[in-house]
């Protein structure tokens, strides 16, 4: 029987299962434990970033090369004659898929990975659409969750920095959802969580808390997952008071449990002092590899009927 | 008093009637639907005295049938609207309108960097859901959720 996600468009976290999410995180252990450089082997994927982002794409083409595959496509949109011809994006897209097995592309617009999936015969994978969805960062943090926790559900996660507009504490909101997750939300009140994922939190009865600083969540969570609070987004005067409400130090690591991992997105600017780096707690560049194997998990499932 | 309200505007020997639309809705729905498209007869009445409503519009479409779907589209511009299907100057069938699961190709997504607005072949799609009663519509394309009120107050303006 084909696995669940095989020949699959991989557009919205919101769209995978439960089981399908456990098949994803299941599978990066085990290409992570027993590496295979066979899964794509002649399999031509397209790794289109109309919109340049350096850490995912390398992410990507990592994952297909060391699984055997190879790779067409751009970095940045600048660099193409799509833009400057003028093409529609679904014509660029009809044309890119009819030459690949897969296409993975990342677009400033959000909903363009739908459209893309809309026109196109093959697979696609969203690797980012504007603010809206990340689905291969959200399967990265699932995966470095169960790795330093053994375990997805009853996780406690305290959510710091911009909830706002971050779409990465969105989707894992949402994909913890599934996992009966408790949950500490620290954020400036103008970057406060929409009320949309409030209301998916209390649909799926997910405890939560409004805290003020990461303080009052350390001494319960597991997980403290770190974004970052742009600069631009605030006056002067009232970022400098913001930020030291929202940088970890070493000192905050008071009463924290011993199981406790911090996560980032990346990059970091100085949300997170360089120092939290020696700390046992730090995870977020071993989660920054752990994008090599989600992603891989996800390439293989999606192009292979069984493994 | 809804029959002789209704004769206000002349009666139609086939086709749509579409009753009891909040004052001011009337274009909106005429736009929207593209119900004037199709160079039937139409005859419309504006801001007629309303027992339910005080003021109301009405819309009147020769040898047009609405469908099922597009009956349940006006639901959210005119919750309490019916339709008629007129035979022969008899109504043949009277509709009761029910929210429907998605709304197409009428609505402009509220989200400004949404893919819809650049590209033809993203045609406009909203889910509808209704969170207690709270109706709120999901733009397929940009996932984005919005309240009934901002996607229409976006085509009153």
């Amino acid at each position: 029987m084909a696995n669940s996600l095989f020949h699959k468009n991989i557009i919205s976290i919101s769209e995978l299962s439960k089981d399908d999410l456990e098949l994803i995180v299941h599978t990066a252990q085990e290409l992570k434990a027993h590496p295979r450089n066979d899964l794509l082997k002649d399999k031509l994927i397209a790794s289109c970033f109309f919109e340049a982002s350096t850490r995912t794409r390398l992410s990507f083409e990592t994952a297909i090369q060391r699984l055997g595959g190879r790779v067409i496509g751009f970095s940045d949109a600048g660099n193409t004659s799509l833009a400057k011809k003028g093409e529609t994006l679904a014509d660029s897209i009809r044309i890119i898929t009819s030459y690949a097995d897969a296409l993975v592309m990342r677009h400033h617009r959000e909903g363009a990975a739908r459209l893309a999936a809309d026109v196109s015969k093959v697979p696609i994978i969203n690797a980012g659409d504007g603010s809206n969805q990340h689905p291969s960062q959200t399967l990265l943090d699932l995966f470095t969750i169960y790795e330093t926790q053994k375990r997805l559900d009853n996780i406690s996660i305290a959510f710091v920095g911009d909830l706002k507009y971050g779409r990465t504490v969105h989707s894992l909101s949402q994909a913890l959802c599934h996992y009966n997750a408790k949950i500490f939300l620290v954020s400036p009140e103008s970057l406060a969580m929409p009320e949309y994922i409030l209301d998916e939190y209390e649909a799926n009865n997910i405890e939560y808390h409004i805290v003020n600083t990461i303080e009052e969540a350390i001494k319960e969570v597991d997980i403290l997952y770190m974004t970052r609070v742009q600069k631009e987004r605030f006056d002067e005067t009232e970022y400098r008071h913001l930020r030291a409400k929202f940088v970890l130090t070493p000192e905050s690591f008071a009463g924290a449990k011993p199981n406790l991992k911090v996560l980032h997105p990346l990059p970091r600017i100085d949300e997170i002092t360089l120092e939290v780096d020696k700390t046992p707690y730090a995870y977020y560049f071993q989660q920054a590899s752990n994008g090599v194997y989600a992603r891989q998990a996800l390439l293989s499932l999606v192009l292979n009927e069984e493994l | 008093m809804a029959e002789k309200t209704q004769l206000q505007v002349e009666a139609i020997c086939n086709g749509s009637v579409i009753d009891h639309i909040p004052a001011g809705n009337g274009l909106n729905i005429l736009k929207l639907f593209h119900i004037l498209d199709n160079h039937e007869r139409i005859t419309v009445g504006f801001n007629l005295p309303s027992k339910a409503l005080g003021h109301k519009d009405i819309i009147k479409v020769e040898n047009v049938s609405l469908t099922e779907a597009q009956t349940n589209q006006l639901a959210l511009f005119a919750p309490n609207a019916t339709v008629n299907i007129i035979k022969d100057f008899r109504v043949v069938e009277k509709r009761t309108i029910a929210l429907p699961e998605k709304i197409t190709e009428v609505f402009a997504c509220p989200n400004s960097n949404c893919i819809t607005h650049v590209e033809h072949a993203a045609i406009s799609e909203f889910k509808i859901i209704n969170n207690n009663g709270k109706i709120q519509l999901k733009c397929k394309y940009c996932e984005k959720v919005f309240n009934k009120e901002i996607i229409i107050d976006g085509v009153k303006k």
